[in-house]
């Protein structure tokens, strides 16, 4: 058992992306919201519905840490995974796995920008659109 | 630009095809945003030429703190204006300040005249100027979703863009920022137009690392907080601006009919309270805006026989229901949403749209027009009519489409009715009749806009009347946006950036030499740019004395009182003073 990032009220998002500011800056240090592990997007503009793609914490057969040559991917209580930086070669190998594509490599040689459900969107989420959920791990 | 001592603009020339950048270190007094885009502007522009020679830039800037702390959404454009002939200044939020923080760009300076119907493509530092032939003609929107389909970057992107209007060179087009957002006023689709530049779409990703993160949350999560949690900007995310519907409609300030009343007996239905009762459908956010102002109308209209129906979905705010509404004695907010999608898809600037819709009207009930140049006749309610004028507008049908659509102010010259001619300094007049605050708010600013100096807002706060406290405090507000300019937050969050939180906000930041952030340097600073934009306005021949003003404003009751002109123009004639002592001043 453990808390996961769920995005199912999204039809209450105002599109406002403060989500992705706290995500790049708290876990990343980054002014920049490419290294936000939760990507808001569009379709059709903004005329269109917002979605929030995010790391959907699978369980069991999980995509990304099977596809890790090195064992740097970890399942993590409740789901998703835990990345371990200093085994991480790069090789994007888990991107590539991922059909959500929840994961980013933002720079050469660097590990990737992956979810770790630490809640810290949610929490600055005007119109609680995201939330934490207990999920099990089977 | 962030964490660097220096400014980074990006120089497009459409006639030759030439790129550049500069990386100038002497621009950082200036800060950001308005001050940066004044200096360019009083750097580039070509005051000897017509507004719409290929020769006039077009600036773009963001400021210190764009997209980094809550609601700095704004990108600033600044031009020489078709429509007063001077200078030109619009602000938009929507994504564009966002794109061009993330691409790496201050500052954006395009000059020349593409070949042919052409578009900008940023992607970091990929920058092309690409073949727009087949969009020349399309709509707003239209053109939107076709660059949607063919540029990457779904979700990060921004796209501005013209319609028919600004291709038409009509001198009060605007220009569209993703869909629901716009540079509005003083004509720079017009500008877009004489460049044949249909359309800029921005995308990027280069990381800016945060130095020092502690700091810098600290004072994210302080603006934050007073953003969400306290009342200062509950009014803008609950009913939004059209509140003042009702509120300026009790307080008689409400342009009714081309502003021959103001004040409707009843307002209910024009109301904001109503359009969040029958169309608000959704309400969505400039990026890094967790306030989420933007509303979102819908509009069920019947295009056939056999239950065939199209829905529009429209953003609102006070003053296109203003100027579209009980300016065009509208009555409905379907009718009213309406009118406002037939100006964004034609790419018009809504309020000036409005205002000369009701100046045509009135021409045409005087008998100084007839069927002959109104093709179809204007009556006040008659929204029929007032979809086909738009059009005939966007597209000159005529001669008298023609001269309208350059503003009331050409178009009275040619067609009489100058005292019915609602503009101010030959910019059609923002929908607040407040006194004596909006008019010499409206004359002095810098863009003849009631977000220069808040005028209306003072006239609002029930002072007692004395004229040197009215020019002083319109003068110093001024001033202050200056500032706020150059950060550039949206003026929504003006009482959330007070001078202590915009210090807290720089230092966090390093935007600024560490030791010189206090009072006196934003006294400074906004000093420095307003001086700027007086230089500017010099250049080109701005008189306040000369000054053209509506005789309707002073024949039509500001708030139950009639607005005296001498006594106006006095109080012009003092804040001119103020203006010229700053001009002969050291800052």
């Amino acid at each position: 058992m453990g808390k996961v990032l769920k995005s199912n009220d999204m039809n209450k998002c105002i599109g406002c992306f403060t989500c992705q500011r706290v995500c790049a800056g708290i876990n990343h240090k980054s002014f920049t919201d490419d290294k936000s592990a939760i990507k808001i997007r569009t379709l059709g503009g903004l005329s269109g519905k917002f979605f929030a793609t995010h790391c959907l914490a699978c369980t069991g057969d999980i995509a990304c840490m099977n596809a890790c040559p090195t064992g740097a991917l970890t399942a993590r209580p409740g789901g998703g995974v835990v990345l371990n930086e200093k085994k991480c070669i790069y090789c994007k190998k888990c991107a590539e796995s991922c059909i959500v594509k929840a994961i980013y490599f933002t720079d050469e040689n660097s590990p990737p920008i992956i979810c770790k459900h630490c809640g810290i969107c949610v929490k600055y989420c005007p119109h609680n659109c995201l939330t934490m959920e207990d999920k099990d791990d089977a | 630009m962030l964490n660097e001592k220096y400014i980074k603009v990006l120089n497009i020339d459409l006639s030759s095809g030439k790129i550049s950048v500069d990386l100038r270190e002497d621009l950082k007094e200036f800060l950001g945003g308005v001050g940066v885009a004044s200096k360019l502007l009083l750097e580039n522009m070509a005051p000897e030429l017509n507004p719409l020679s290929p020769e006039q830039p077009i600036i773009f800037a963001i400021g210190a703190l764009s997209s980094i702390f809550p609601v700095v959404t704004k990108t600033v454009a600044m031009f020489i204006s078709p429509v007063t002939g001077e200078l030109g200044e619009s602000y938009a939020g929507g994504r564009f300040a966002y794109t061009m923080f993330n691409a790496g760009i201050d500052a954006l300076v395009i000059k020349g005249k593409a070949k042919k119907p052409c578009y900008i493509s940023i992607n970091n530092n990929r920058i092309d100027i690409k073949d727009a032939r087949a969009f020349w003609g399309l709509h707003a929107n239209q053109v939107g979703q076709y660059i949607r389909t063919v540029e990457g970057g779904q979700g990060k992107r921004s796209i501005i863009r013209i319609g028919p209007a600004g291709e038409n060179l009509c001198r009060i087009a605007n220009v569209n920022v993703d869909t629901y957002r716009h540079f509005g006023r003083m004509g720079l689709g017009a500008v877009f137009g004489s460049k044949n530049l249909k359309a800029i779409q921005v995308t990027g990703d280069i990381t800016k690392e945060i130095k020092d993160q502690k700091k810098y949350l600290k004072v994210y999560n302080e603006i934050f907080n007073k953003v969400t949690d306290t009342k200062l900007m509950t009014k803008y995310h609950d009913l939004g601006t059209p509140i003042n519907v009702n509120v300026l409609n009790i307080i008689e300030a409400l342009p009714v009919k081309n502003l021959q009343q103001a004040h409707l007996e009843d307002a209910e239905e024009i109301s904001g309270e109503h359009f969040a009762e029958k169309n608000l459908i959704r309400k969505i956010a400039c990026v890094g805006c967790p306030v989420g102002c933007v509303h979102i109308g819908q509009v069920r209209r019947e295009f056939d026989t056999g239950h065939e129906y199209e829905t529009l979905n429209v953003a609102y705010d006070y003053e296109l229901i203003a100027t579209l509404g009980s300016n065009l004695g509208m009555s409905g907010s379907d009718a009213i949403l309406e009118l406002i999608d037939a100006v964004e898809e034609f790419g018009l600037d809504a309020v000036a749209g409005g205002i000369c819709l009701a100046y045509a009207t009135e021409c045409f009930e005087k008998k100084l027009i007839t069927e002959k140049e109104t093709i179809v006749p204007l009556e006040f309610g008659n929204k029929e009519n007032y979809l086909k004028a738009i059009k005939f507008m966007a597209t000159k049908e005529n001669e008298f489409y023609a001269a309208l659509s350059d503003g009331v102010a050409v178009a009275s010259q040619k067609y009489g009715g100058e005292e019915f001619a609602v503009s101010i300094a030959k910019n059609e007049m923002p929908a607040y009749h407040t006194g004596y605050g909006a008019i010499v708010g409206y004359s002095c600013g810098a863009r003849h806009s009631h977000l220069c100096n808040g005028g209306y807002s003072y006239d609002q706060a029930n002072h007692e009347f004395d004229k040197q406290a009215l020019v002083d405090s319109v003068f110093d507000e001024e001033v202050k946006r200056c500032v706020l300019n150059s950060l550039i937050i949206c003026l929504f969050a003006r009482n959330v950036y007070d001078n202590a939180t915009i210090l807290s906000a720089l230092d966090a930041v390093n935007a600024v030499e560490p030791g010189s952030l206090n009072d006196e340097y934003l006294e400074q600073l906004g000093l420095r740019i307003y001086k700027t934009k007086l230089k500017i306005k010099k250049a080109l021949d701005f008189d306040l004395s000369k000054i053209q003003i509506s005789k309707r404003v002073f024949v039509t009751p500001a708030m139950k009182e009639i607005l005296d002109e001498n006594l106006t123009r006095e109080m012009i004639e003092m804040f001119k003073k103020k203006n010229k002592e700053l001009l002969a001043s050291d800052i």
